[in-house]
């Protein structure tokens, strides 16, 4: 059952993909649309939200860690180095940050996966804001030896949105994920 | 409970086996080239200033439609929180409306006051012509470095250490230049440290940002903290990239050695800044057309 947030979507794909027979997921959508999504949260410092403090979740690592959560496996594990670097050209941080940190975090997951292949919504969550809190203070750190200063309290209502971002990240991982699998071409 | 996904393990392929094992060794390289490319930009902060201004301009015409639709006040939690405090403010606002009728009417006066005193003494309104009027198109919202990205570059005369403000105040100064946008360092950024005076008696002092959207105000002479709550920091001009006199900042709280305050113009309020030229360059040639008509 949708949730009535996103009935509306779905009621217009359903059509979209109606004859099922014969018919296969479009391979190009199939495999682009994890990178784009993460390349796109990796632009939110291009919206329109300007703040004098961090406050913004970084949607881009939410949506790394929600794929890699929903479908293990579907990025290579080397995925944090390529999304990390387009990553570094938009958040400010100093250039190499998010490649080193989110190269480590694909690697941390894939432990993450291996020792718990069976996970619930608590689990996830759980490791997910872990992961977040880690990421924020290391990026901060980062930071601040790259010439800031920035004292660690700072971090503490980006730190809560962006766990409380998850699953609203998660959600629009899942329903991307099946739009991309919709069977669209004939076979 | 979702499904664990099915068996990922290579089996007896040996190009399996040997494809994950590259995997995870690129993965593992991954973080050392992350780490390496830190130590570049640690050591020189403008290493890879050239890809960012690329990568800015790339998307500067999306974020330029996307800016256009942002009104007044989008910063996020002001979104969020207008919900719940709309009445109470709304008659703050016009208690606050009627106090500010009554203060234009006093300054009307003081301008006067000031016009003539200044006409007695010959001097001129120092107006700067501005480079450039361009919306702030984002920030670095998530990073603790705090950077915006201005809609105009080197095409349209931006240049790296020229004023951005607004008609509130300062809000920081170009740090890389792009073929038509550039990076401002906000004054709000850890990094950035401003020469500023008490607007009343002039003390001297330097507001560095704390990242966390206030300002440090630290006293240029240590001694007897003069700041009280309310005062208002005003640019003192020495150094020569400010101009003297623009507002800044309103102490909110007091420390130690000096005092917090809140920066008057928030860059999410903003929709249009004004790129001003490096004030002490402006006064040279001024001084130099002096010279030369003498």
């Amino acid at each position: 059952m949708p949730s009535p947030l996103i009935a509306p979507i779905t009621d217009v794909l359903r059509d979209f993909g109606k004859p099922r027979i014969n018919r296969a997921p479009s391979p190009i959508l199939a495999v682009s649309l994890p990178w784009l999504l993460v390349m796109v949260g990796s632009l939110s410092p291009t919206w329109p939200i300007i703040s004098s403090a961090p406050l913004v979740p970084p949607f881009g690592f939410l949506l790394l860690i929600a794929w890699q959560q929903l479908r293990p496996g579907l990025f290579p594990i080397w995925a944090g180095l390529p999304l990390g670097l387009f990553d570094d050209l938009y958040s400010g941080q100093p250039f190499g940050s998010a490649v080193m940190l989110w190269s480590l975090t694909m690697l941390a997951l894939e432990f993450l996966e291996v020792r718990f292949p069976w996970r619930g919504v608590v689990l996830n969550w759980l490791s997910a804001g872990g992961i977040i809190t880690v990421y924020l203070v290391l990026a901060l750190m980062v930071a601040n030896a790259g010439g800031g200063s920035a004292a660690i309290s700072v971090l503490v209502p980006q730190i809560l949105l962006s766990i409380l971002a998850y699953p609203i990240a998660a959600r629009l991982v899942g329903a991307i994920d099946r739009f991309r699998l919709i069977p669209i071409i004939t076979v | 409970m979702v499904s664990a996904p099915g068996n990922r393990r290579p089996g007896y392929s040996r190009r399996a086996q040997y494809g994950t094992f590259f995997g995870y060794l690129i993965a593992l390289g991954g973080a050392g080239i992350g780490a390496a490319l830190l130590f570049v930009t640690t050591n020189d902060t403008a290493a890879f200033a050239g890809l960012r201004a690329v990568a800015a301009d790339g998307v500067a015409p999306v974020s330029q439609a996307a800016a256009a639709g942002r009104t007044e006040s989008q910063s996020l939690l002001a979104v969020i929180g207008g919900y719940f405090t709309r009445g109470s403010r709304v008659a703050q606002l016009e208690k606050e409306v009627a106090e500010g009728r009554v203060k234009l009417a006093e300054q009307a006066a003081l301008k006067e006051e000031n016009a003539r005193l200044r006409a007695t003494l010959g001097l001129t309104q120092g107006d700067l012509k501005p480079v450039a009027v361009a919306r702030l198109l984002g920030s670095t919202s998530s990073s603790t470095r705090r950077f915006a990205t201005l809609g105009a570059g080197a095409r349209q005369g931006v240049q790296p250490g020229m004023v951005v403000r607004s008609p509130l105040g300062v809000v920081g100064r170009v740090l890389e230049v792009g073929s038509s946008s550039s990076k401002v360092l906000l004054i709000t950024d850890n990094e950035s440290s401003i020469p500023v005076r008490r607007a009343e008696d002039g003390v001297q002092a330097y507001a560095t940002g704390r990242g966390d959207g206030t300002l440090q105000i630290k006293l240029a002479v240590s001694g007897l903290n003069p700041f009280k709550k309310g005062d208002a920091i005003v640019t003192s001009g020495s150094g020569g990239l400010f101009r003297p006199g623009e507002a800044v900042a309103v102490v909110v709280s007091l420390t130690v050695d000096g005092a917090i305050a809140r920066p008057l113009s928030d860059p999410g309020m903003t929709e249009f800044v004004v790129v001003e030229p490096v004030y002490d360059e402006v006064l040279s040639a001024e001084a130099n057309k002096l010279q030369a008509g003498i």
